[in-house]
């Protein structure tokens, strides 16, 4: 290494968020969603609903990577926010709200819940963590059956929304689920982004030792636990307005958990993209061998293993390793500064790699 | 006196609670990891007891005989060809590949034993029925004594392992530092099958009493994980006989709200590990980790 960049490094390199790609991909995804807006019109009820099912699926998706990709918590609970999201609905609705403010309600009352539960789920980790969550999750399943106004265990109707037609009722609910998406898209990609979204890496590759350079451990777990019930919570609400009848043990089922973990895995664990593929690798999987009904469900449960164990960067967390891919600027990259020193053979070893995030 | 009889169930429903939750106990002190496949291991050990009885009309304890061995070799595979790679990929891929254990297990019995609702309970003999009647309102159910009994036994036999025999020595090395004890010569790979073996035939044993005392189908696997959880958490992590305490008192707290309202019976189990939790009492004990 030159004497300069010894003495000086941020000569030699400079830090660079934006690329050309993540450029073009940025504006492709904002073409995407400007197209999407049109969906209703154009291709009628049916697709609208089934994109309506994949987008609420890349809302848990992107949640639980958040949880987990990014603050290396394993939640099997998170059910718990999507049973509260759905009947927190049902129940502001019969308070009077009307039923699409009702769902916007119900989605923050998921993360203002979130907050005590963080207090004592937090101190938990790893393992415990995960069963910890997964308690929480039965007991407002429990609580919810004890309400016999909330339907019990029998399941309830949103009937409210009969007053529109099912064309525009549908295209409601997409719209509004299109709009949860890119919000709670956007969000996480700025808390990424943030001061946070850094100290939420560190702790995720190692708790104590970013305690102990100063990371506020506590307090970034917590807003990434909140956001993700709100999410969560979208999620349920917006699962009740696509297919208007919910049941407790299916809105609070652990399967839900099941499918995040799926998701994620196939798609890339820790990546901002990889969520999003992976939705929809799920969504044309389910679709293609559901009928297969209980083989199925193991070939999904293998799958998740064989992920975990051979590809644990999911399918978009190994095509961005081994290409340099980053279609949103959400990490880093070390780029040595090549007009004022070209990069010399074999002192840089591989400087598009040097990525963080 | 229907609390005492309340309380009483509850001590004898904390010895299943016990006995499933000493395998994930005996896991997490060993390993640091929690099978999130436990529950379904309990349930597949109930169907291959039940498989042995539904064929041959044996009594189930005779047929857990066979069930059991065949657990301990489950267990020493899910060990070295899932759990050993896992471990190595990560804190984290343990809990991943252990869910998705779950969901393969789960299905697997539903596929091959369909979704309805079994019972080892008439197979199994007078003991479902024999009763020492106290009171007229107090009874003690024979059964209920039993699984208490083989609990404390099953607890007695791993303390003892783990403290008198080489091998415990071992597992007990090997938790405090696998690094160290691969350098005095131990194998921690085969401590750690063996002791995956071991927790897999307590969840088994635990299955078969399930079996016995009420119904299972291949659903229930969660619930019993749940349970197992909740007893290794009032007890503290890693304690083996602290599994014991956690397994009564959440089966008290169970009966305790069943006697106020049957719906709450499991959510009184719920709201104990979450005053836990809430009281730090449980990071504490949580903190204390593992001394297997």
């Amino acid at each position: 290494m030159t004497g300069r960049a010894m003495r000086d490094p941020q000569a030699r390199y400079r830090v660079q968020r934006w690329t050309a790609l993540s450029y073009t991909s940025t504006a492709g995804a904002v073409a995407l969603i400007t197209a999407l807006i049109f969906v209703p019109a154009v291709l009628g009820t049916t697709i609208t609903q089934q994109l309506t099912s994949l987008l609420i699926l890349v809302i848990l998706a992107v949640m639980w990577n958040a949880l987990a990709g990014y603050g290396g918590l394993i939640s099997v609970g998170q059910q718990a926010y999507i049973g509260l999201g759905a009947y927190g609905a049902i129940y502001l609705n019969q308070q009077g709200v009307p039923p699409y403010l009702a769902m916007v309600l119900a989605a923050l009352a998921a993360g203002v819940i979130a907050l005590p539960v963080s207090l004592l789920v937090l101190r938990l980790r790893g393992g415990q963590f995960a069963i910890g969550t997964w308690v929480v999750a039965e007991v407002f399943a429990l609580l919810v059956v004890l309400d016999q106004s909330l339907g019990g265990g029998t399941g309830i109707s949103l009937t409210t929304l009969d007053v529109y037609s099912p064309s525009d009722r549908q295209a409601y609910t997409y719209w509004l689920t299109l709009g949860c998406t890119v919000l709670l898209l956007a969000a996480v990609f700025f808390l990424l982004r943030s001061r946070l979204g850094a100290s939420l890496r560190a702790i995720r590759d190692d708790e104590d030792a970013a305690a102990s350079v100063g990371v506020p451990v506590m307090r970034a777990k917590r807003v990434l636990f909140v956001l993700a019930a709100c999410g969560c919570g979208a999620a349920g609400a917006l699962t009740l307005a696509n297919t208007l009848f919910i049941e407790t043990q299916s809105v609070f089922g652990v399967q839900w958990s099941a499918y995040m973990i799926f998701i994620v895995l196939v798609g890339g664990l820790g990546t901002f993209e990889g969520p999003i593929l992976g939705a929809i690798a799920f969504y044309l999987i389910q679709n293609q061998f559901a009928d297969y009904g209980a083989w199925y469900l193991v070939g999904q449960g293998a799958t998740a293993i064989a992920f975990a164990l051979f590809l644990p960067r999911g399918l978009w967390g190994t095509v961005e390793g081994r290409f340099h891919l980053s279609l949103l600027p959400v990490g880093y990259r070390l780029r040595p500064a090549a007009a004022e020193f070209p990069p010399i053979q074999g002192q840089v070893k591989d400087p598009a790699g040097a990525r963080h995030g | 006196m229907d609390w005492v009889n309340a309380v009483v169930q509850g001590v004898m429903l904390g010895g299943l609670y016990a006995l499933l939750a000493c395998g994930l106990s005996l896991t997490f002190g060993v390993m640091r990891i929690i099978n999130l496949a436990h529950g379904d291991i309990a349930i597949l050990g109930a169907y291959l007891v039940w498989t042995v009885v539904d064929h041959t009309a044996m009594s189930p304890f005779l047929a857990a005989l066979l069930a059991l061995p065949v657990m301990l070799v489950l267990g020493y595979a899910l060990q070295i060809l899932l759990l050993e790679r896992s471990l190595r990929a990560g804190p984290l891929v343990p809990l991943l590949t252990t869910f998705g254990l779950a969901i393969v297990i789960q299905n697997l019995l539903l596929q091959v034993f369909s979704p309805d609702v079994q019972s080892l309970g008439g197979n199994a003999g007078v003991i479902t029925t024999a009763s020492w009647q106290i009171t007229d309102q107090l009874s003690i159910p024979g059964l209920g004594v039993l699984i208490l009994a083989v609990a404390i036994v099953t607890l007695g036999v791993l303390q003892l392992f783990l403290s008198r025999t080489r091998l415990g020595r071992e597992m007990r090395a090997t938790a405090q530092d696998p690094d160290m004890a691969g350098l005095v010569g131990i194998n921690a790979r085969d401590v750690y099958a063996r002791a995956t073996a071991i927790a897999v035939a307590t969840a088994g044993l635990a299955g078969l009493f399930l079996a016995i005392r009420s119904t299972f189908d291949p659903s229930s696997g969660p619930t019993q994980l749940i349970f197992a959880f909740e007893a290794v958490v009032i007890g503290g992590f890693g304690s083996l006989w602290g599994t014991l305490v956690g397994g009564i008192v959440l089966g008290v707290a169970q009966a305790i709200g069943e006697q106020i309202n049957p719906q709450y019976s499991i959510l009184a189990g719920h709201l104990v590990i979450l005053v836990v939790l809430a009281t730090g009492r449980g990071s504490l004990l949580v903190a204390r980790g593992a001394r297997a």
